[in-house]
């Protein structure tokens, strides 16, 4: 057989002769590789965003609600009151706990002058500051001494912030008013929850109940996350006398399950996307199957004389398939390109990060070679075996 | 013709017959050939349409093995040589020169001409110094950078000869190669063979124009797929050398 250089080289002669039907045979080839590659990223993307969100909430911490249902993720225990403050302080007795904090949550209405805002308002102890990793950018987290004593202070995010009281450069020291009563603002958080409280001010002052509505717990490391989770299970189970886990009046986020579920999700969503723009791969390999088989008709006289001159079966079969690989190859790098562009300006728009993997690349490239050799194969294989004294006749 | 047993010819046909099989239908175009070719010799292969001149042209060629009998080219019998060793003889030792579609389409003249060097696993440097020898000889040195397509019908002619001569094959073959020419360019390209073959090249040419026959230093007349004449002297010749 000839060097394969050589057959690339005739290869890229003979695409070149028929530039636009070249262009139009490779498109099927171009739209499915792009649409895989764009499919595949933005699926990583996506998945990458959400963790990236649930890890900034730490991924080594659980929170514990109450009731039985285990709902997605979101706050949804708010109407159980099954977690008390005896619950927390026995949680924080487990060994591998590094922090533990009893929450009471409600909506309440802020107002200031003329701003309302309706949010949610966290209660939280001493411990909620690492436990969640607070970041500040102004003043600082409440005194230990703040927690107890009905202390009417509070933390707003930096969303809350900017709505409320404009972009005002500094904010510690001024008030608001939370469900009509006065607050003296102490500091503002990134991110995070909108606005917080002390323990007691929440349970005293603003919902006035003595239940939970959540606990968080920090465990010190994550490779600990799926042991200590059982044990806060148990102590739970035993200290509420439930005897069956199916029974528990609360529920455990561990949000390593978490992006384990998400990543999960995401991966079939992605992988079914895949498959569904995977057909238009083969639909584009049917493309070039016919292409190649119209050009085999036209070039029959073509053969019959390349043989005449001593061109053997495995020759033209190597030239055909050389072919057919070229363009499902050049196909393939375009729509890499085409789909990584695609991918960028999708993810802009939809906020989520830019990721092209090398895993998407390697096998568009992989799967576009395939396509070529298999939609090739036939046509390659028909042209190689065409009697030289037929072909040199056809007309 | 005895006489010469010492030196065996170029091209021996012994007995050679080839039976064609179509559905139910059988014809038998070669009933039977014998003849010699010698090294040096311009041979005119001549018969009416369906005499079975074509299928002597397939099986000199090597596009074809012949159903019995024996062939031998340069000593060598080459009658059951499989697809892939006819192929090499194709490539190596014969230059074919067709009627028409003698080039590829949209491809330079020198790469036309280079072809059968590729497949024969030549260095492009040696193809590409090998092909302007060969376009020099006839005369076409300066269209080697022309497609094919934009060439006229007597200068595709001369560069199939150029591409035939290319492998320094053990004999030319040209089937009909002027029948798609004027009369006057006819004349030019068998003016060329009967060159060549003053310098050594032997030459076979299928047609079944006694005008063209005649440049041959010999004619084999072929009747019914039977060797009528191995010597046969033609009725007219209207070209005058």
């Amino acid at each position: 057989m000839i060097d394969i250089k050589e057959l690339i080289i005739l290869s890229l002669d003979q695409l070149k002769g028929s530039l636009v039907r070249t262009a139009l045979t490779m498109l099927g080839i171009v739209i499915g590789i792009a649409s895989v590659i764009t499919i595949i990223s933005l699926g990583e993307g996506s998945t990458k965003s959400i963790v990236d969100q649930i890890s900034t909430f730490g991924t080594n911490v659980i929170t514990i609600s109450p009731g039985q249902a285990r709902r997605g993720p979101g706050d949804g225990g708010g109407t159980f009151d099954t977690l008390t403050k005896a619950d927390s302080r026995a949680i924080l007795t487990l060994s591998n706990i590094e922090a533990v904090s009893a929450i009471v949550s409600g909506q309440s209405t802020l107002v200031n002058g003329s701003q309302s805002v309706s949010s949610s308002v966290t209660g939280v102890e001493g411990t909620y500051a690492l436990i969640q990793s607070l970041k500040f950018s102004q003043g600082d987290f409440f005194a230990d001494s703040q927690i107890d004593n009905l202390a009417r202070i509070v933390i707003l995010n930096n969303d809350l912030v900017t709505e409320l009281l404009g972009e005002s450069a500094s904010v510690v020291g001024e008030k608001i008013r939370l469900n009509g009563k006065t607050f003296k603002i102490v500091g503002v958080i990134e991110g995070g929850s909108s606005v917080l409280v002390p323990f007691s001010t929440a349970q005293k002052i603003l919902f006035g109940h003595d239940y939970l509505n959540s606990i968080s717990v920090r465990v010190i490391d994550n490779s600990l996350m799926e042991q200590t989770s059982t044990d806060i299970e148990n102590l739970l189970l035993s200290r509420h006398q439930i005897s069956n886990a199916d029974n528990a009046d609360f529920n455990l986020r561990n949000p390593l399950e978490m992006i384990n579920t998400v990543s999960s999700m995401t991966g079939t969503l992605t992988t079914v996307l895949s498959g569904i723009a995977a057909i238009s791969l083969l639909v584009g390999g049917i493309g070039i199957m016919n292409i190649m088989l119209v050009t085999v008709t036209e070039r029959t006289r073509d053969i019959g004389l390349l043989k005449a001159i001593g061109a053997k079966a495995k020759d033209i079969l190597a030239q055909f398939l050389i072919e057919s690989l070229v363009l499902t190859l050049a196909g393939g790098l375009i729509g890499v390109i085409l789909g990584a562009t695609l991918t960028y300006f999708a993810s802009s728009a939809m906020s989520i990060p830019f990721i092209i993997s090398f895993k998407s690349v390697f096998l568009a490239v992989a799967v576009s070679a395939s396509v070529g050799i298999l939609f090739g194969w036939y046509p390659a294989k028909k042209a190689s075996i065409l009697n030289p004294i037929d072909a040199l006749r056809y007309e | 013709m005895k006489k010469q047993k010492a030196s065996f010819p170029l091209i021996r046909f012994q007995q050679i017959t080839k039976t064609y099989v179509t559905g139910p239908v059988k014809c038998q175009a070669l009933k039977g050939i014998d003849f010699d070719i010698r090294k040096g010799e311009f041979i005119a292969i001549i018969g009416h349409s369906g005499s079975g001149k074509s299928t002597i042209m397939n099986i000199l060629g090597a596009l074809d093995s012949p159903t019995s009998g024996q062939y031998f080219l340069n000593g060598k019998n080459i009658s059951h040589y499989n697809e892939d060793e006819l192929a090499d003889i194709r490539n190596q030792k014969i230059g074919f020169v067709f009627q028409s579609f003698n080039l590829l389409p949209r491809t330079t003249v020198i790469k036309n001409i280079e072809r059968p060097m590729l497949y024969a696993h030549f260095s492009p440097e040696k193809r590409t110094k090998r092909a302007l020898e060969v376009l020099r000889a006839v005369g076409l040195e300066d269209k080697a950078h022309n497609l094919s397509n934009y060439i006229s019908g007597g200068q595709i002619q001369r560069v199939a000869i150029a591409r035939a001569l290319s492998m320094n094959p053990s004999i030319i073959l040209a089937d009909e190669p002027t029948g798609n020419l004027d009369t006057k360019t006819a004349h030019e390209i068998m003016t060329f063979f009967t060159k060549l073959n003053k310098q050594g090249s032997t030459i076979i040419v299928i047609t079944h124009e006694d005008d063209i026959a005649s440049f041959a230093t010999r004619v084999i007349k072929i009747t019914d797929g039977l060797v009528e004449s191995q010597n046969y002297k033609l009725q007219t010749a209207t070209f005058i050398k």
